[in-house]
């Protein structure tokens, strides 16, 4: 599987480490949150079936973190 | 039983959906089909269908590297596996069709302090829990398994290993199998080519599945989808704290008997046991990120077989002859979450990961009595979705033996 580092380019994806889903926004106010939402917070991830908007980390290039959509089918990558 | 079981044309009718059933059990799976079976075997509900979007057991049942063991960390885990793990002692039997359960024995090599710490606490955790569990020396090792690779040379030396004799295999087909012509002998029904698209809903109480052959109402519904567990679950809007991944295995072509144990190294990563035919059966690590393509990255395989080279020196010229993957549905704790849900009348069981063909029976009762009485067996209670707010949180990674 290809990767498409937006700084280095299309690189094999033993190279980057996997973030898991873009869609974790961390709680505005994380001292008022209750015990299910912050449980929410931290084991609870979208895991569509299709497209999915997710943080790679380019570890053995830049190193640098982005994020991308990618079909979790058909591993086909539509960058973000 | 020394004879394998001769292959009837038939094992299980092949019937069209009722409108209504007392439970539908959605995915016929191994755990699918052992729920359908422990419901009209243990609790007398045979007015069952299992619903399976494909052919039964070609999911992850088909796909897995079938070992059997018990050996894990936690009292709650230690008791369900072991729970498990003495099902499959008798299953045969009880099924009356030879599954090929073989005690041969699972050994998980050690190669550094870290892992010696590790798998000593584990062998002590496990005897406390009465489970069979032994700490072998290097020289042991060898002995149990003469053909593995004692060299000091090697990147990662074997410096012990723990040993569990009741761990083993069995065929994965013929457990589906023998689990669907009783449950169908029952009077459940196995409806293949069944597709779940949707759910009757009456406010938070569900009452029947949608599928692609019509609606079917049921007193209850039992989500037992492994890897498309959260596909089912949104839609009827429960969250699941589930990621799918690919979890690839391969086998090489058929060779004569040259191992007779399972051998499984965490450190290295690679396990590996022959199957009756003949064929060296591997797996490894799962695949880094979501999938639902049931194929994974080639670097996976070609670690894994790297550590099988080295381990087994005498494996570098067999060939790789098949490779695959399964979905598997990962946790957060590697355990497995198995019982009630927000929504009244469905029931969960998913989680189990990389290694739920070895709690086939053990996951089918106790999910069998969940369902049956509204309330989970003392064996799953700890297993319930609330953990994920409580924080009691079952961490099985060390004994989970896949990288996660």
């Amino acid at each position: 599987m290809l990767i498409p580092c937006p700084w280095c380019g299309d690189r094999e994806d033993i190279e980057f480490k996997y973030g898991g889903s873009a869609q974790v926004a961390y709680p505005a106010d994380p001292a008022s949150v209750d015990d299910e939402t912050w449980g929410r917070f931290v084991f609870f991830r979208p895991n569509p079936k299709g497209k999915m908007a997710e943080r790679w980390v380019h570890t053995a290039g830049c190193r640098r973190w982005f994020s991308l959509v990618r079909d979790t089918v058909t591993h086909e990558v539509t960058p973000s | 039983m020394a004879e394998p079981h001769p292959h009837p044309d038939r094992l299980w009718r092949n019937p069209e959906p009722k409108r209504v059933y007392d439970v539908v059990i959605v995915g016929g799976g191994g755990h699918g089909l052992a729920t359908a079976y422990y419901l009209a075997r243990n609790h007398g509900i045979t007015n069952v269908a299992v619903l399976e979007r494909g052919w039964l057991a070609g999911g992850n049942m088909a796909r897995n590297t079938t070992v059997i063991r018990s050996n894990y960390l936690w009292d709650e885990s230690a008791a369900i596996y072991e729970h498990s793990l003495k099902l499959w002692e008798s299953l045969s039997q009880e099924l009356d069709y030879d599954i090929l359960f073989s005690q041969r024995g699972v050994l998980n090599l050690v190669h550094s302090v870290g892992d010696r710490r590790e798998s000593m606490r584990r062998v002590n955790a496990n005897r406390l829990n009465g489970i069979d569990a032994e700490w072998l020396t290097p020289e042991e090792v060898k002995a149990f398994c003469p053909i593995v690779n004692l060299s000091p040379e090697v990147r990662y030396p074997i410096i012990g290993g723990t040993l569990q004799r009741r761990g083993g295999i069995a065929k994965h087909d013929y457990v589906a199998w023998a689990f669907a012509r009783k449950a169908d002998e029952m009077g459940v029904d196995l409806i293949q080519n069944c597709e779940v698209t949707g759910f009757d809903l009456e406010g938070d109480r569900v009452r029947g599945v949608h599928t692609n052959r019509g609606l079917i109402a049921a007193n209850k519904v039992a989500l037992c989808a492994a890897g498309h567990s959260t596909v089912l679950a949104d839609m009827i809007g429960l969250d699941l704290p589930i990621q799918s991944y690919p979890l690839q295995a391969l086998v090489s072509e058929l060779l004569e008997p040259v191992l007779d144990c399972v051998v499984m190294s965490n450190a290295v990563h690679v396990y590996v046991s022959q199957a009756p035919k003949g064929e060296l059966v591997m797996g490894a690590g799962m695949d880094a990120y979501n999938s639902y393509a049931q194929r994974g990255s080639p670097h996976v395989i070609e670690y894994q077989l790297a550590a099988a080279c080295e381990l087994f020196p005498i494996f570098s010229r067999a060939h790789v002859l098949r490779t695959w993957a399964g979905i598997v549905d990962v946790s957060p704790d590697a355990s497995p979450i198995l019982g009630l849900t927000p929504i009244e009348n469905l029931f969960i069981n998913c989680g189990w990961g990389t290694g739920g063909f070895k709690a086939t029976p053990g996951a089918g009762w106790v999910y069998a009595h969940t369902i049956a009485h509204g309330e989970p067996h003392p064996l799953n209670v700890p297993f319930g979705l609330e953990r994920f707010t409580t924080g009691a949180l079952i961490d099985e990674h060390g004994a989970a033996a896949v990288a996660h």
